[in-house]
């Protein structure tokens, strides 16, 4: 008896080292191409990232070839972007949680919202040609391209708020409407500002998301070589991904390293967004 | 409030009934709570008394599928006729809740929170507001010197003690206690019942409690709740000395809850 149990014990403690190694393994494999990803990029890229580079508007020679018009294109756009895609989804995600009453037809909205996060871009690509380009008569410009890219970030901002939302505990609100608050007052001087780090997390997480998006914008009319930065929102536009996208489609070689130099500018800037999100959930963590 | 009111009850609870879905969680219940008294509720886990407790200021409709009958008159006042603002209601009988539940602001704005949201905005009234509050609550020389720290950092007696002031600085005619020690090491409670006694001077309170000892120190009326019906109300010495019901007696003497 005492044997047997003692040789089952051996089983169970080589499982689980065997899952140790398993799980080690998987983590390393993505470790791995991420490693040799930036390794390419940067050893491709780093020799074209110069000044110029970031100041220079796209030009046909690769030694004036330049960022700038991608660069600024895509901050105006994220400069849109964000106000519009966070009011509407932080307003939508405050109605489900706080408003709505908890029927059929509001877990109906509750889902489509989530499968929504899960639509593939390209798709909001149409819908925003169909509605904002054609119907609202906007064209390819700026204004079309960050609407079109608000909605795509829209549900992910939703759930992520909603989210936040709910795990402010009953016990604060309960506080402050039993002192006579408004549901209103409850959810300016209470629910939102408890629930501001989730929020804006996940709101800057979707947005970066949105910062590397090539295909909708390719739909909604995008510019793969412009010369000027957006000067209204009516302005044609093109975005950094674009830029890349459009030199790793020439034929000449050097062209790639050029396109390494744009993603390296690329991924400073997404990293820099992930940076402050975890900055965020880390300033404003365990505050209940 | 101008109206001059002859009868002494704060609250006169007429036929009332409760129910949960289909679940009813209180049955046919009529009492009158005195002005200016401590009025203590005692009964096992699940008789209805944090329900009751709820009702009185209507709070128990943040939860949903809950459906009343009968009335319950505030200072002669229907709580549930549609002139009945639950807002004023909720700032003239204010609540305490079981758990210690601050915000997470400092001190300062946790008691300052109630009279800003009805409205008062002036820095000194606010100040004065705070100060009276705080001594009302007997805390005010723990933590005068720190009154911008959170109030997360104070212990859980003097986190209730804050949850008081908050509650004292929407001048309430009604304190609504909700097991209000539970939480609570014996010090603690030791204090915040002192103070419960103090404040009756200036409040009708109204306190559940698990605690029948509890029950016996402070509270002037008790009444005793078995499955959702109001067993026995009456003064506590009496009902601790001479209960009337056969089902007190077995509480009380610990035969069962």
């Amino acid at each position: 008896m005492h044997t047997n149990n003692t040789s089952k014990l051996k089983n169970r403690v080589i499982l689980n080292k065997l899952f140790k190694l398993l799980f080690i393994f998987a983590t390393s494999i993505a470790l791995l191409f991420l490693g040799v990803l930036i390794y390419r990029i940067l050893s491709q890229g780093l020799d074209y990232l110069t000044i110029d580079f970031l100041k220079n508007y796209p030009a046909p020679y690769i030694e004036e070839a330049g960022i700038f018009a991608g660069l600024m294109g895509s901050l105006f756009m994220i400069a849109i972007t964000a106000p519009v895609a966070i009011i509407l989804g932080v307003s939508t995600a405050i109605y489900l949680e706080e408003y709505a009453k908890q029927n059929k037809f509001t877990r109906f909205i509750q889902v489509n919202v989530q499968n929504l996060a899960g639509v593939p871009s390209i798709v909001f690509g149409l819908l925003g040609l169909t509605f904002f380009v054609y119907m609202l008569e906007l064209g390819y410009t700026l204004i079309a391209g960050a609407l079109t890219m608000s909605l795509l970030v829209l549900p992910v901002i939703v759930v992520a708020a909603q989210e936040a939302i709910r795990s402010v505990p009953k016990e604060l609100r309960d506080a402050s409407i039993g002192m006579g608050a408004t549901k209103w007052q409850t959810i300016w001087r209470i629910v939102l500002p408890a629930s501001i780090p989730g929020i804006l997390t996940g709101s800057i997480l979707a947005l970066s998301r949105a910062i590397g998006e090539t295909a909708p914008l390719i739909i909604v009319g995008a510019a793969a070589a412009i010369y000027t930065i957006p000067d209204s929102i009516f302005s044609k536009y093109t975005v950094m991904p674009m830029q890349i996208w459009s030199w790793t489609s020439r034929p000449q070689e050097e062209w790639q390293y050029v396109a390494a130099a744009g993603i390296i500018v690329l991924l400073i800037i997404l990293l820099c967004m992930n940076a402050i999100a975890v900055w965020i959930r880390n300033k404003f963590q365990n505050r209940y | 409030m101008t109206t001059i009111i002859n009868n002494n009850a704060a609250f006169s609870i007429e036929d009332f009934n409760l129910w949960y879905g289909n679940d009813q969680a209180i049955h046919q219940i009529n009492m009158k709570i005195p002005r200016n008294e401590i009025t203590a509720v005692i009964g096992p886990s699940g008789c209805g008394k944090s329900t009751l407790l709820k009702t009185l200021n209507r709070m128990i409709e943040t939860i949903p599928s809950v459906n009343t009958s009968g009335s319950i008159k505030y200072n002669d006042k229907d709580i549930f006729s549609k002139k009945m603002l639950v807002e004023e209601l909720r700032t003239h009988v204010g609540m305490v809740f079981q758990k210690p539940n601050p915000f997470p602001k400092s001190i300062y704005e946790n008691v300052a929170y109630g009279p800003k949201i009805h409205g008062i905005k002036k820095k000194k009234v606010l100040d004065e507001i705070v100060e009276k509050s705080l001594r009302g609550a007997a805390i005010w020389d723990e933590v005068k010197d720190r009154l911008n720290q959170n109030a997360y950092g104070l212990s859980g007696g003097q986190q209730q003690r804050i949850c008081i002031a908050r509650c004292l600085a929407i001048e309430p005619d009604v304190i609504l206690m909700d097991e209000p020690t539970s939480a609570l090491d014996p010090i603690s409670t030791l204090k915040v019942e002192e103070l419960i006694k103090e404040l009756k001077k200036d409040y009708t309170i109204v306190i559940v409690t698990h605690n029948m000892q509890q029950a016996a120190r402070i509270s002037d009326k008790t009444a005793f709740m078995l499955n959702g019906e109001l067993v026995e109300f009456t003064d506590t010495d009496q009902l601790f000395s001479n209960p009337k019901d056969k089902r007190t007696e077995d509480y009380i003497t610990g035969r069962f809850g």
